[in-house]
């Protein structure tokens, strides 16, 4: 029977005397995930030239691209889409991340681009499928290890003018097996009208479309997390601008792209959304964009593949009487025991009345 | 060709036609050249956790009479119980109960569980059972919630015991026999943190032999308990310590007796009193501690990746499911288990079949039984019924004969009236004399 909350104590500066310390347990939890370490795999999707790779070093800050990865390779633009998946080891302040950049060449290249989203749609349920595989082994790892797409940047070209076709069946199809981050890529050539303008007719699309990108309005917690979302929705899609060189501005050496007519401060929020990009992916929700993937486009694939799997294999002959599976399909754990109510246990009444 | 080179480590392809490579397993190392910023990453964990709220269960093992309600009171430094416990239940009972606690920011499900009857019966052979049923009871609404096709493992109520404390008697001797079989049962199925209870009724020296023998019958008897972890360093020196003064002699006490200018939670006896958070006086603190301050996470973790994990990978075991290679179909859990239910199916058909015909058999001879005695009571009747008919008829004749008897007399009367009656018009006594003669 559960109370009402009891208050046991607090650490004062006076007396710990009623101090029981279950609070040290937040200090546990983030030594155990210091020691663990995170892994976030993000996946960018675009035309060439969008800047992909130069976003991905810029937000962090390190070459963790593909194409700084393999710089001596010739880029050529496949004849069909690829998925090229980096990974990497970083840490800061004692933080350890397995950091893998997936890399999508190919995409939206060709003359005829029709269902260029389903290899990615593929890869992204493949990842699911791995997972699952590891989950339902008899013996299975420790931690599974988690290469589902946590987040998926879509690369908008910066016309000005509304979504291209390609753009919004990307975004219908994998907005409902992915968190997707649309940005508005190399927001530079557009002025700050142009921008907003930009902006809210693909708002105004992605609304009439039905496409909902991260973060989902129907996953918000409670009214604090509807607040603070909310103001990101209202800023989607973020204007980007990435660069990996820096430049002295101020006597500060910041990450900027050079012009005749002035230098763009990567990180300068008066000058594109950079920064908010980055807060939002780094380092205020990463967590509930993992959560989500994890809770949410994993049990939702979960959920379909087990569907799936019973049809197939359930062969009950048509005229058998009785044993019906439960509601929710859930496995009875012993099959050999039989159901009090069923057809057997009525046999056997009757044959004691004889 | 630079492909080649990288797809020819080691490392795992993904299960797709396009052309994909895996750089690095473990991958390289790269220098940051700024504050990225996902250091926040063990906060944003925190905040989630702390939203959430958190869950620990602890099981009290223990006899009656060691304390157990009262230590559980003091380390949390709340009264927990409404009505003391009922001890008049056959067998060992175990009441489960759960409250929500909070300090500063933290929410804190707390579920105590304690073993009533515990050692109080004649016969403590099956003592240790309904202990391990129960744990593995939380192990099974688990197992059930994480095999269901639509799950909430993120919402779901962790009922799984994270932490077992064995109240052993203050003897001072050794362990019960009792007490060796059950930690033998649940060592493998939970964590055991072994605890002298009302250790103020021993004295230091003797309490320094009692943990010896204690610890040296438990490694003796092959018990696992629970090893606080030495592999962080920021708890790798204090967990040690600690691990070399179990099993911990505590008392408790929610009363509060004044030492000095403070209120300090206390025993009062004549000759002394015991301070329960004065380690020199017992090692509550250093349970407290451990159980709660260090190594919470790290129960709540063992319990999960550890006896969880070997409950769920012998139950599926135990119903014939295996791990399959690769290459074949995937799902080997539900391919099996349909082939199972299948199977299982069939056979009750079979069964049912079986029993269809004997019932019909049965019902049959039943019938054929009541026809026979049917058709025997129909002859009866015949040939009751044909008596009866003999016997009217019988009767019959004989009333017949009787009447045509009595018709002749009647007759014969009536002609003699009337010769009489002439006689007496003809001649009077004469006839009389006559009649009389004759009737000589």
């Amino acid at each position: 029977s559960t109370a009402f909350v009891q208050w046991v104590g607090e650490k004062t500066p006076i007396s710990d005397t009623s101090y029981v310390g279950i609070d040290a347990i937040l200090e546990q939890m983030r030594r155990k995930a210091m020691k663990q370490g995170f892994e976030f795999n993000v996946m960018v999707v675009g035309q060439s030239g969008l800047g992909k790779s130069t976003l991905m070093n810029t937000l962090f800050k390190s070459k963790v691209s593909r194409k700084s990865v393999q710089p001596n390779v010739e880029e050529r633009i496949p004849k069909t889409v690829e998925i090229k998946s980096v990974s990497h080891d970083v840490e800061e302040k004692g933080v350890r991340m397995k950091l893998t950049v997936i890399d999508t060449p190919g995409f939206g290249d060709q003359i005829n681009n029709e269902n260029c989203w389903q290899p990615i749609m593929k890869f992204i349920n493949d990842q699911y499928e791995s997972y699952l595989q590891e989950e339902i082994n008899i013996n299975r790892k420790k931690r599974i290890p988690d290469s589902r797409v946590h987040c998926c940047i879509y690369f908008i070209p910066p016309t000005g003018h509304c979504l291209r076709p390609l753009d919004v069946e990307f975004m219908r199809h994998l907005s409902k097996v992915v968190n997707i981050v649309p940005v508005i890529a190399k927001a530079d050539t557009l002025t700050l009208e142009e921008r907003d303008s930009f902006k809210k007719t693909i708002r105004e699309e992605l609304r009439a479309n039905g496409i909902d990108v991260y973060p989902q309005k129907e996953f918000d917690e409670d009214a604090e997390d509807r607040m603070i979302n909310d103001k990101i929705r209202e800023m989607t899609p973020f204007a980007v601008v990435g660069s990996d060189q820096e430049y002295q501005v101020n006597g500060k050496r910041i990450l900027g792209r050079k012009t005749k007519w002035g230098t763009i401060e990567v990180e300068n929020i008066a000058h594109c959304e950079f920064a908010y990009l980055r807060d939002l992916l780094i380092r205020t929700h990463m967590q509930n964009i993992k959560d989500i993937t994890c809770s949410i486009h994993y049990e939702t694939y979960r959920v379909r593949r087990l569907n799936e799997s019973n049809i197939l294999f359930t062969s009950n002959p048509p005229d058998h009487p009785a044993v019906q599976p439960k509601a929710n399909g859930q496995p009875e754990e012993q099959p050999a025991t039989p159901q009090p109510n069923g057809v057997a246990a009525q046999h056997e009444a009757l044959s004691h009345e004889m | 060709t630079l492909m080649e080179m990288l797809t020819s480590s080691h490392t795992p392809t993904h299960i797709c036609n396009n052309s994909v490579f895996t750089l690095g397993e473990g991958a390289r190392a790269v220098p940051l050249s700024g504050h990225v910023g996902f250091d926040s990453m063990p906060d944003q964990l925190v905040n989630k956790s702390v939203n959430h709220g958190f869950c620990f269960n602890i099981l009290c093992v223990g006899e009656t009479g060691l304390g157990k309600s009262t230590l559980m009171d003091t380390l949390f430094n709340t009264k927990f119980e409404g009505e003391p416990t009922q001890h008049n239940q056959p067998g060992v009972t175990l009441k489960s109960n759960t409250y929500e606690l909070q300090e500063s920011n933290v929410r804190l499900k707390l579920t105590v569980v304690n073993t009533v009857g515990f050692g109080d019966q004649i016969n403590k052979e099956d003592s240790y059972k309904s202990i391990v049923e129960f744990i593995d009871a939380q192990f099974e609404a688990y197992l059930q919630e994480e095999l269901k096709i639509k799950r909430t493992l993120h919402s779901y109520h962790d009922t799984r015991i994270h932490a077992c404390l064995y109240f052993i008697a203050p003897t001072g001797h050794s362990l019960k026999s009792l007490d060796l079989v059950t930690m033998k049962k649940l060592d493998s199925k939970v964590n055991i943190i072994p605890i002298i209870a009302k250790s103020d009724a021993i004295s230091k020296s003797e309490l320094a032999k009692f943990k010896i023998k204690i610890t040296s019958e438990l490694v003796s008897n092959g018990v696992q308990i629970y090893q606080f972890p030495t592999d962080d360093e920021s708890v790798a020196e204090i967990n040690s310590t600690m691990n070399s003064h179990l099993p911990f002699a505590v008392v408790g006490s929610t009363e509060e007796v004044k030492i000095g200018n403070k209120m300090v939670k206390a025993r009062q006896y004549p000759w002394g009193t015991v301070q329960v958070e004065n380690e020199t006086h017992c090692d509550f603190v250093k349970l407290r501690e451990m159980l709660i301050r260090v190594n919470m996470e790290d129960l709540r973790e063992q319990t999960h990746t550890r006896h969880y994990e070997l409950y769920r990978r012998c139950k599926l075991e135990e119903m014939g499911f295996k791990d399959t290679d690769p290459d074949s179909k995937p799902f080997s859990l539900q391919e099996t288990y349909e082939a199972k239910r299948n199977e299982f199916m069939g056979e009750l058909q079979k069964k049912e079949e079986e029993m269809r015909q004997m019932f019909v058999q049965r019902v049959k001879e039943k019938e054929a039984e009541l026809k026979e005695a049917e058709k025997e009571l129909h002859e009866k009747f015949d040939r009751l019924k044909k008596l009866h008919q003999d016997e009217k008829k019988k009767l019959e004749e004989k009333k017949k004969t009787l009447d045509d008897e009595v018709n002749t007399f009647k007759q014969k009367k009536t002609a003699a009236e009337l010769l009489q009656n002439q006689a007496q018009q003809a001649g009077g006594s004469t006839t009389l004399k006559r009649d009389k003669e004759r009737k000589k």
